[in-house]
């Protein structure tokens, strides 16, 4: 198919948005990835004025889940307005109550689902159809898209068919592999729109919306006698359905030359052979299909469009009458199921057709699994597929893509089997996400799709991490319609734009034979040779590859790029690849740059137009020798001494092969160990810090604000020193009690981040040269090596008994950190309270982490950041899901508080054997300190030793339970979007609840983890998304609402304001026998600023009255206190001072200064308010007992 | 008292205008600014560094982290960065000019010529009635000789001249070797007026935290003095208008510049102060003074003080410095 000439170039997100914003009046919409980009254009459109089909702007609203979306767009409906939305995963889950109300009350009404996992043993953002087939029973039409072209298309369609049918309609396409798939494709005009839309359909669902001018009662109560009946009363709607659709989809096809089946096959008359597929399947099925028809087979393949409801005819008709054999891919899997819902459906339709006579053959079906979780499904697999059905011993229930070497029911498949892609150009970059590679690759998209005669698709894959990540771009470009859902396995063109991943990673096997390769590397080209793997070395010669080379790193440091090299290899790719004229291409490049910089000045657009000039004149064609020769191997993933696990699994995945494990190498209920992220050496920081011992004051604070954990303190004898390498460095420990210690702070060179929060948190300034302080950043490659030699010593050092240390930062720091090396961004503002929490009680903490930032660094695969001390204690952490989190937590404090409560029931039954003081002290132990809790450990131990020589049934039962007689510290731990949103009502209840549960709102006053849309918590005047023109409501004081139940430990917390306070409240809720709640504010890169300056920032929150510190603990009112104590003074500092450093606040003051001006006024005005509450609150004591007047 | 001045072609009620300064930095402030009658406004300054500086930091600290995980490709509305940088001075300009009737003077400092340039014809576009440059430049410590610097600065005037319709005058520094000779080629170069002169802020020493403190110091009237004297020296020397700036705070500041060859006085400090009210004051008290002593108009008393006018005009050279030093006697205390 030839490019269209009128045509757009974009994700199926944004093509389907478009058709459903236009169609829609109300939208209600709920972040949840990969859906949410298309919430996020429909509140950008709906800011920006854009109007609907009909002339008017829709009106988009946030709510608080999914299952509020679902609510509010129940009401719109029923008042009668058109409304839509958009979700995925368990997102979609929520809303299911309400998709059967709404499809019982018959409701025209879509829902755009990007198909997404839904977790299982683990939570996965990506794609498969889990989520929408958890939905086929709920009554809800879906029809199902495979491309871009067909999600605006088929989004078009669901909308003409739910008005024109009444069954509401779900139209969903595959996560990320098209809803984030950019491609070429014929956008859906308005013209279209309105010959396609039935405007009497439009009219009959606005009356039938309940209004008091002609009332009627929906949502009734019925009974046995008649709801039966009535609920068989609409089947008429569904029986009309598919003749609705298939109607529409040919007015479709006439107005747009797109023509569409509810069941479509592709492929010869007489195939014997068909695979029965759904989504971005179909197209991978095709090609592979054509080619084996090519070979002489008779395969073809049959695409389901309508799902539900089933049209047993149209599936009957579509099929060729000579088919023997079908194989039937679903993306899901319902263990326990004779097969999966597609297969299913399958059978039961052919069965159908037999015992109706509508088909004479009697097929054979075998059903497959594939692609869950966004598995590659790509041509090799999918012949895999139609060669399984050829074979003596076909496999039934059968898995593609993995190797499943326990139950062996994955199928082989021919690594080497290729589709011809004819003219098409296919070209892959890997960088890291900071350099802009895939930024520059959308302009390249641009300039390549939008001004010349080619179509472009491009698919971009990341890593899990949030800083340091690695991206790899997939891009095709040719002169016909690209349909090719998969990854590209052979490029003619292969862009490493980092060195490292050189050095690390066998890049080249993207390159197909021939191919262009072009490096960035620090090295001239006379000396890149020599510094090549062994390995890239021979794929070079045996690919007979051409490499470029440019130092992209020393053009854009001297075209003042800072570390931005996309630029510079964008304009290399066009020079070499020659899929432009080279001069075309620099001027197009320039032209983008122009258009992009010059309303910012023509420096900017001079620095980058120099950088475009400088990278021609710096790229360089390596000549390449005949025989590989490098004594450079590729580096072990993980170093030898890693466990086995480690080395097997993690260390596989981290080398970027996590496809090729087996099923055998997993856990089978999805329990992993903890402590790995010590393995994985990212060194991804161009500077790391380096101490100073004679400028260091001891006071701790760097370790403290650390996000990484990547800085250590240790007191140790100064024998300890005897084995030191030489250029240890350590000071005398400064302390009046302990004498005779060394003192030292290290950083773990290869896991800082390199953000520079420990600098600017030190106090200490070299009186010399005040430039200086105890902690300085220096290049990392200078100072790795000896700082590695430092390190591993570190390591050995004993440390300072627990028992002895206070809770000064100090001290607190000199306690071992049980979460380090997370892959969270670098001078992340979250993690700093979660190290302090497991250095304070990690060796008895539970967490229960609500999905978000999080959980995401705290629990994404590869490695994990949760670690243990020395007794291989440490926190036991999990993830339930995103809205339950507080329940969650006290689930675990439930089934916690019930084994203590066994064992101590057990322990006092055992009182004669175990004896009389033991039990005594064991009963009576408080553990609210480190001493008590230690103690207890040693009488526990005491006791299990007691109990393994008893035989009593009840010895052994507490057995089971005696480490719970030692003190458990749970902790709820989530974002603002699970605290204030989602999980509000849940984290209400369990406050409410009076059972000790510790919950910490790690608040970035923001959805972070899915890219700044505003929650309840986002402050008043700030600029998010869903609040892009300034939120215009205050932040919710989530803290004060705690507080009104009195019997709840409530604390606000800013690390950068008081680090004493934040120790002491974290302390004090743990301490607290009930529920508390510590709200920390966390700076965050939703923010808009230099996050060195985070903990600047939350002093200056502080100080201007935006974040007040507080404790309220009603253990005070027993003392005759107020519960509640101000750790802050009043406003000290304006609000304007605060809000100007950040961005989120400063472009509304650009855009709409008079609106920003108010606002924060606004704002300003209601912390003075809260203020003085507070201040009232703080001086209400309970009243004394009367007890009379002085005699 | 007919106070009538002509300034970068804009003949003002009188001399009394407001220099560049957050005074001027929303709207609120420039409609009070013209209700105490200020002859016309001058905006604070348009920065072409700020907008490279806010670039940098847009990609390091904001356009960094996008395009780097797959829950989010960004973490802003595409919107929110769009008018960061000059657009917001652009529109603030254009907002100013409609909100009050009194001339609009621009201030710019670019940091490269096209930049200079660009800017003044995008200020230009936006209505400012005249256009302030602020040759503000702080060359670095060797690399350039006094020669280059002039003739760099020249280059920019000329070439922003070039560019633009809108009358152009020049914010110098005290600091030049020759200032007369410089101001003869910044005519050259198409200046209208000149604008004597900038001062710098001079950061302070914090001795307890080690650290460098930008530091504003208001003016007073005794930084006036090095202002008369080029005033006096450069008045009627050229056609070049000319505005006094720094230490403008009294009505006999304001009459002793405009004696020296000040078309306008240009007040900052005073306002900062005691509020912009203080221009009408001023004026107020500059007309009564002028009819006590019989002046007939501005026009008359204006550069009667000057060089080619005073009685006494060598107290402005260098025979008079000597005899000031030679005069000056330590106190007893000090031998």
């Amino acid at each position: 198919m030839n490019k269209p000439s009128d045509f757009a170039i974009t994700d199926a997100n944004e093509a389907a948005a478009s058709v459903a914003y236009r169609l829609s009046e109300n939208i209600a919409i709920y972040p949840i990835t990969p859906s949410t980009p298309m919430a996020e254009l429909s509140d950008e459109w709906s800011q920006a004025g854009k109007k609907n089909l009909w002339g008017d702007i829709p009106t988009v609203v946030q709510m608080q889940s999914e299952g509020g979306v679902a609510g509010a767009l129940h009401g719109a409906l029923t008042a009668g307005t058109l409304a839509t939305s958009f979700t995925a995963s368990q997102g979609l889950l929520l809303m299911i109550p309400n998709m059967y109300k709404i499809a019982g009350e018959l409701t025209p009404f879509v829902l755009h689902v990007t198909a997404r996992s839904l977790a299982t043993h683990a939570l996965s953002i990506f794609g498969d159809h889990s989520d929408v087939m958890a939905c086929r029973q709920t009554g809800f039409a879906m029809l199902c898209s495979n491309s871009v072209q067909e999600s605006a298309d088929f989004a078009a369609i669901a909308h003409a068919a739910t008005l024109e049918s009444r069954v509401p309609f779900l139209h969903f396409f595959d996560g990320f592999r098209t809803s984030h798939e950019i491609n070429t494709y014929e956008p859906v005009s308005n013209e279209v729109l309105d010959q396609l839309i039935d405007d009497d359909a439009v009219k009959a669902f606005h009356d039938r919306g309940l209004t008091p001018d002609a009332p009627m009662i929906r949502g009734t109560a019925q009974n046995p006698d008649v709801f039966f009946q009535a609920r068989e009363a609409a089947n008429g709607y569904y029986d009309a359905l598919p003749a609705i659709v298939d109607r529409i989809m040919a007015k479709f096809g006439e107005l747009t030359g797109r023509r569409y089946q509810l069941f479509e096959y592709s492929g010869p008359e007489d195939a014997t052979d068909v695979v029965i597929v759904m989504g971005s399947g179909v197209e991978t099925c095709q090609q592979a299909a054509e080619a084996l028809c090519a070979d002489g087979r008779k395969v073809g393949v049959l695409a389901v469009r309508l799902f539900r409801p089933w049209s047993l005819q149209h599936f009957i008709d579509a099929l060729p009458k000579t088919i023997e054999r079908i194989a039937v891919l679903d993306r899901t899997k319902e263990p326990g199921a004779l097969g999966e819902p597609l297969y299913q459906d399958v059978v039961t339709a052919l069965r159908e057709a037999k015992d109706l006579g509508k088909m004479a053959s009697e097929p054979t079906v075998l059903a497959g699994r594939y692609g869950l979780g966004s598995k590659e499904f790509n041509p090799g697999m999918a012949k895999a597929v139609f060669d399984n059905l050829l074979g003596s011993e076909s496999i039934n229930h059968f898995t593609v893509g993995i190797v499943d070497d326990v139950t062996h029911r994955s199928l082989p498949v021919d690594e080497d089997f290729k589709v011809a892609s004819g003219d098409e150009f296919s070209a892959v970059f890997i960088g890291l996400g900071s350099d802009g590679t895939v930024g520059a690759n959308k302009n390249t998209i641009k300039i390549i799709g939008e001004e010349t005669d080619n179509c472009a698709q491009a698919y971009f894959v990341y890593d899990s991490k949030k800083s340091g990540a690695m991206t790899v771009s997939h891009l095709r470009f040719g002169p016909k319609m690209i349909k090719a859902p998969y990854l590209v396995q052979s490029a003619k063109f292969v862009g490493i734009h980092q060195w490292q991943f050189v050095t690390k990673y066998d890049v080249l096997k993207y390159a197909a034979e021939g191919a262009t390769v072009l490096m960035n590397s620090p090295f001239p080209p006379e000396k890149i040779w020599s510094k090549l793997p062994f390995e890239v070395q021979q794929t070079l010669i045996e690919k007979k590859l051409e490499l470029y080379t440019i130092d992209a790193y020393a053009v854009a440091r001297k075209a003042g790029m800072g570390g931005r090299t996309n630029t510079i290899m964008q304009t290399c790719f066009f020079a070499i690849s020659g899929i432009l004229p080279k001069d075309e291409a620099i001027a197009k490049i320039k032209g983008a740059i122009e258009k992009t910089y010059m309303r910012k000045g023509p420096a900017i657009v001079e620095k980058n137009f120099a950088a475009v000039d400088m990278a021609l004149s710096s790229l360089y064609l390596v000549d390449l020798p005949a025989t590989a020769n490098s004594s450079i191997a590729f580096p072990p993933a993980v170093a030898a001494e890693a466990p086995d696990f480690v080395q097997r699994v993690t260390g596989v995945m981290l080398q970027g092969d996590g496809d090729l494990l087996p099923v055998s190498a997993f856990p089978v209920d999805g329990t992993w160990p903890c402590a790995t992220s010590q393995w994985e050496k990212r060194n991804i920081a161009t500077e790391i810090p380096v101490w100073d011992p004679d400028v260091c004051i001891q006071c701790g604070k760097c370790a403290l604000v650390c996000p990484h954990a990547t800085i250590r303190c240790k007191h140790y004898p100064e024998n300890a020193l005897d084995e030191a390498p030489e250029n240890f460095l350590s000071a005398p420990f400064k302390d009046r009690k302990i004498t005779g210690h060394r003192y030292t702070i290290q950083v773990a060179p290869e896991d800082c981040t390199g953000c520079g929060l420990c600098v600017t948190a030190c106090p200490a300034k070299n009186k010399a040269n005040p430039r200086e302080k105890a902690i300085n950043m220096r290049p990392h490659q200078e100072t790795v090596a000896q700082e590695k030699m430092r390190w591993d010593f570190f390591q050995e050092l004993p440390r300072p008994e627990r028992t002895a240390l206070g809770l000064t930062t100090r001290d607190t720091q000199l306690r071992e950190p049980l979460f380090e090396f997370s892959g969270a961004c670098a001078g992340c503002g979250e993690t700093p309270y979660l190290k302090l929490l497991t250095q304070l009680f990690g060796d008895r903490l539970m967490i229960a982490n609500a999905t978000g930032c999080s959980s995401i660094y705290g629990g994404n695969l590869p490695t994990t950041p949760y670690c243990t001390d020395e007794n291989g204690r440490g926190p036991a952490w999990s993830n339930s899901l995103f809205e339950d989190n507080a329940e969650f937590t006290m689930g675990m404090r439930l089934a916690v508080d019930k084994k203590t409560e066994m064992a101590r029931r057990l322990l006092q039954q055992l009182t004669p054997q175990l004896g009389d003081m033991l039990v005594r002290e064991i009963l009576m132990s408080h553990q609210k300190d480190e001493m008590s809790v230690f103690a207890q450990r040693d009488r526990v131990a005491e006791l299990k030793r007691k109990l393994i020589g008893m035989d009593e049934p009840a010895a052994k039962r507490l057995l089971t339970f005696a480490d719970f007689l030692v003190r458990k510290s749970v902790w709820g731990v989530g974002g603002d979007g699970w605290a204030y949103d989602i999980g509000f009502g849940g984290l209400d209840h369990v406050l409410a609840s009076g059972r000790n549960v510790n919950i910490l709102v790690l608040d970035t006053e923001v959805y972070s983890n899915t890219g700044g849309q505003a929650s309840k918590s986002t402050p008043m005047g700030a600029v998010a998304k869903f609040a892009a023109g300034g939120k215009e409501t205050p932040k919710k004081d989530l803290g004060l609402i705690a507080m009104g139940y009195q019997n709840v430990y409530v604390a606000k917390i800013a690390m950068g304001a008081s680090e004493r306070q934040v120790i002491q409240a974290l302390d004090e809720a743990e301490s607290f026998d009930g529920p508390s709640l510590v709200i920390a504010y966390s700076h965050c890169i939703a923010h808009g600023y230099n996050l060195n300056f985070g903990l600047q920032q939350q002093k200056l929150a502080v100080d201007s009255g935006h974040w007040p510190l507080y404790r309220h603990d009603p253990r005070r009112i027993e003392r005759g206190d107020p519960a509640l104590q101000l750790d802050s003074k009043a406003a000290k500092k304006s609000l304007q001072e605060y809000v100007d450093n950040e961005v989120r606040f400063r472009s509304l003051a650009q855009v709409n200064p008079g609106r920003s001006k108010e606002l924060i006024n606004r704002a300003e005005s209601i912390d003075g308010d809260q203020r003085r509450l507070y201040e009232n609150l703080a001086q209400v004591n309970k009243p004394k007992d009367d007890i009379g007047e002085p005699i | 008292m007919n106070l009538t001045t002509h300034y970068l072609g804009l003949e003002l009620p009188h001399p009394f205008i407001l220099g560049a300064s957050p005074l001027a930095s929303n709207l609120d402030r420039v409609r009070k600014a013209e209700d105490a009658g200020a002859a016309a406004i001058t905006l604070h300054s348009l920065f072409e560094e700020q907008g490279l500086r806010q670039e940098a930091g847009l990609d390091a600290h904001v356009h960094a982290y996008e395009e780097s995980f797959a829950e989010a490709g960004s973490y802003f509305p595409k919107e929110a960065e769009f008018h960061l940088g000059p657009d917001e001075y652009l529109a603030h300009v254009s907002a100013a000019k409609k909100a009050v009737n009194v001339p609009i003077i621009a201030s710019l400092n670019g940091t490269h010529l096209g930049g200079w340039s660009y800017f003044a014809k995008e200020i230009e576009k936006a209505g400012a009635d005249a256009l302030e440059l602020n040759l503000y430049y702080q060359p670095r410590v060797s690399d350039e000789t006094a020669d280059n610097v002039e003739t760099r600065l020249e280059e920019i005037v000329k070439s922003v001249c070039e560019s633009v319709k809108m009358p152009v005058s020049v914010k110098l520094s005290p600091f030049f070797t020759s200032l007369a000779h410089f101001a003869r080629r910044l005519e050259e170069a198409g200046a209208k007026g000149l604008v004597l002169f900038n001062r710098f802020y001079q950061p302070d020493i914090d001795i307890e935290d080690l650290e460098l403190k930008p530091k504003l110091k208001l003016s007073n009237s005794s930084e006036l003095l090095l202002r008369l004297r080029w005033l006096a020296v450069l008045s009627g020397r050229y056609q070049l208008d000319l505005a006094c700036t720094g230490g403008v705070h009294k009505r006999d500041d304001a009459i002793k510049a405009v004696m020296c060859g000040a078309d306008v006085v240009q007040v900052v400090s005073e306002l900062l102060t005691d509020g912009v009210e203080r221009l009408s004051d001023l004026r107020c008290e500059m007309s009564r003074w002028m009819e006590d002593k019989e002046y007939e108009s501005l026009a008359q008393m204006k550069g009667s003080m000057s060089y080619r006018h005073a009685p006494n005009p060598e107290v402005i050279e260098r025979g008079n410095y000597m005899r000031i030093l030679q005069s000056w006697e330590p106190a007893d205390s000090i031998d």
